[in-house]
């Protein structure tokens, strides 16, 4: 993260302009400041401020203060914490998966064969369909249980048709993400390893290196902050999953997908219960930081790690 | 590569057994793109089938290609394109006026408040959209913006400041130094040196940049499912109206769906090595 900025350019700082100009740094700066603070910072003390208030759409004009009561509500309900629960699950999970699956990529198209710029081309595609075209294409044309293309692969396998919305809802959805988020994590392993010396590797091969151990002490600290970069930019989008719930389950059947994002917008925009979708929204916010912020510090000690040796 | 044991590693490899190997991985690297691909192969070959033989079962694989689809997607397609067009060109733009001077001044000026700036910008970045959604909406409510094309540029503007600023800081820095400080000797204005050093030299990383904001807006869902209804409804909520299709229109949905995703496949497949860069905030390089 830190990476962008050289140590070379924070030393050498020029010599602030001498006449009485109009453009200083502060003034090019603040515009964008400002512009993030009305729509980010001042939203979201407003969501803390709403938080604590009994405050439904439907009766506007009445909203007690109940303190911390939304919640309260929201954690001694052993429903709410399933919610928190399959957050978490499906981040993980997803995670986890695009990783291996995306790591074992990266290492495939790391090598000279014909196609190979096409090939890595073509497999971003994923990434870059709109989650909402992912869930209803993956919903009716791939999971449908009747005419769907992956029913017809089990049937012909002599297998009985499934409906994997309705049978395995969270490892459907964790399939479905992790087909989209696969390219990020292939790309960003990719270009970590490519940045890998060739000599380092012939080095280690003259010295009898087997692949495993090559793996494991030459390309595995290489990667590290790649793999740090991918865990850190996936579990923020990750906790934030909205559009794949919302074209294919509906945070169905019961509770079984509904993850924070999805539990906030039924709580605001059906139920008009603004107070404790407000709380709920606190809640992410916190568990998205607290992730982030603890990933964050370990790829800046890795990065001065990585610098002083 | 791979965890394939090796008896004796020092001893020289058969050529030929390196040579089976290597196709091998290529088999099996083209096999796995292909699984991966499938899904976006299926949708496009649905989408030029009639509606009978897309939900045929079994499958089918031969087909004689029709155009109907596309027809009859088209009158409800080009409203949703042309919300999603203005909504993703807008918020770049107004991105981009408000970020490039920040992203040239954080450059041109580094000190630790600079970069305690740009730490606090990508940080908003890890703000959930859910985490500020509910007054956002009470706000665009009474001030009348909700369901209107200035509104989601609004929001998309807050989505890619951060990558605006971060992307287009890093190009700048990249700029040599001596450059502004020979424009500075000659007497050149703060404004002259981000008007003709820092614009023009950065130009190919603000095509990339905006080719990533674009994309990003265009894909978004969350504020248009939850901002607009119908009058500024862009592609993602006219695609989610298929959502409960039931097996029906399968294949008007596939072609909409190939309308909505090709413009940004292309600009993703264009910008691919400028998007690892944006991904990941310049981390990875």
């Amino acid at each position: 993260m830190t990476t962008a900025v050289r140590p070379t350019t924070t030393t050498a700082s020029p010599p602030a302009p001498k006449r009485g100009l109009k453009l200083t740094p502060a003034a090019l700066i603040w515009p964008a400041m400002l512009y993030l603070i009305l729509t980010t910072q001042v939203p979201f003390f407003m969501t803390i401020y709403y938080s604590f208030f009994n405050y439904n759409l439907v009766i506007p004009d009445n909203r007690p203060f109940i303190g911390f009561g939304n919640y309260a509500t929201l954690l001694t309900n052993p429903q709410n914490l399933q919610v928190v629960w399959n957050t978490v699950v499906l981040a993980g999970g997803t995670l986890i998966l695009t990783l291996l699956i995306g790591g074992a990529m990266a290492m495939l198209l790391n090598r000279n064969f014909p196609g190979r710029g096409l090939l890595r081309t073509l497999m971003i595609s994923s990434f870059l369909v709109m989650p909402i075209v992912t869930a209803v294409v993956w919903k009716n044309m791939l999971l449908n249980p009747v005419f769907g293309f992956f029913s017809w692969v089990v049937a012909s396998l002599g297998g009985q048709p499934v409906d994997w919305l309705a049978q395995y809802p969270m490892a459907s959805v964790i399939a479905m993400i992790t087909w989209e988020w696969t390219p990020f994590a292939m790309l960003i392993l990719l270009t970590g390893l490519q940045s890998l010396p060739d000599d380092q590797l012939e080095a280690a091969r003259l010295d009898g290196a087997s692949p495993l151990q090559e793996f494991q002490h030459i390309v595995m600290p290489h990667w590290t902050q790649a793999i740090q970069v991918v865990v850190l930019m996936e579990t923020i989008a990750l906790l934030q999953v909205y559009g794949e719930i919302y074209g294919s389950t509906s945070g169905g059947p019961g509770l079984a997908t509904t993850n924070l994002p999805y539990f906030i917008y039924q709580k605001a925009f059906a139920e008009y219960n603004i107070g404790l979708a407000s709380a709920a929204g606190v809640i992410t916010v916190i568990l998205t930081n607290i992730l982030a912020v603890y990933l964050l510090r370990m790829i800046n000690r890795n990065n001065r790690t990585n610098k002083g040796g | 590569m791979t965890t394939v044991p090796s008896t004796s590693a020092p001893v020289r490899r058969d050529k030929s057994r390196i040579k089976v190997r290597n196709t091998v991985l290529t088999v099996i690297t083209y096999a796995v793109a292909l699984a991966f691909l499938f899904p976006l192969v299926w949708m496009f070959l649905a989408a030029f089938k009639t509606e009978a033989e897309a939900f045929a079962s079994p499958p089918v694989f031969a087909f004689t290609p029709i155009l109907e689809n596309f027809k009859n997607a088209l009158p409800s397609y080009f409203p949703a394109l042309k919300n999603s067009v203005i909504a993703a060109v807008g918020s770049t733009v107004l991105a981009f006026v408000l970020g490039l001077p920040a992203a040239f001044a954080l450059a041109v000026y580094p000190t630790t408040r600079a970069q305690n700036t740009l730490t606090w910008m990508l940080s908003t970045k890890m703000m959930p959209a859910v985490g500020v959604i509910v007054p956002l909406f009470l706000l665009f409510r009474n001030l009348s913006l909700l369901d209107t094309l200035p509104g989601l540029i609004l929001m998309y503007t807050t989505m890619n400041l951060p990558l605006v600023v971060w992307m287009m800081h890093s190009y700048m820095t990249e700029i040599p130094f001596a450059i502004y400080e020979a424009a500075k000797v000659d007497g050149a204005s703060v404004a002259q040196e981000f008007f003709r050093i820092a614009l023009p030299l950065s130009a190919p990383g603000m095509a990339a940049t905006a080719l990533l904001a674009v994309i990003f807006a265009w894909n978004e869902v969350f504020f248009a499912v939850n901002l607009t209804s119908s009058d500024a409804a862009p592609l993602s909520v006219f695609i989610s109206s298929f959502k409960t299709s039931m097996g029906l229109f399968w294949a008007q949905m596939s072609a909409a769906a190939v309308l909505t995703v090709l413009p940004v496949l292309i600009f993703g497949w264009v910008a691919q090595r400028q998007l690892v860069r944006g991904l990941s905030f310049g981390a990875v390089k």
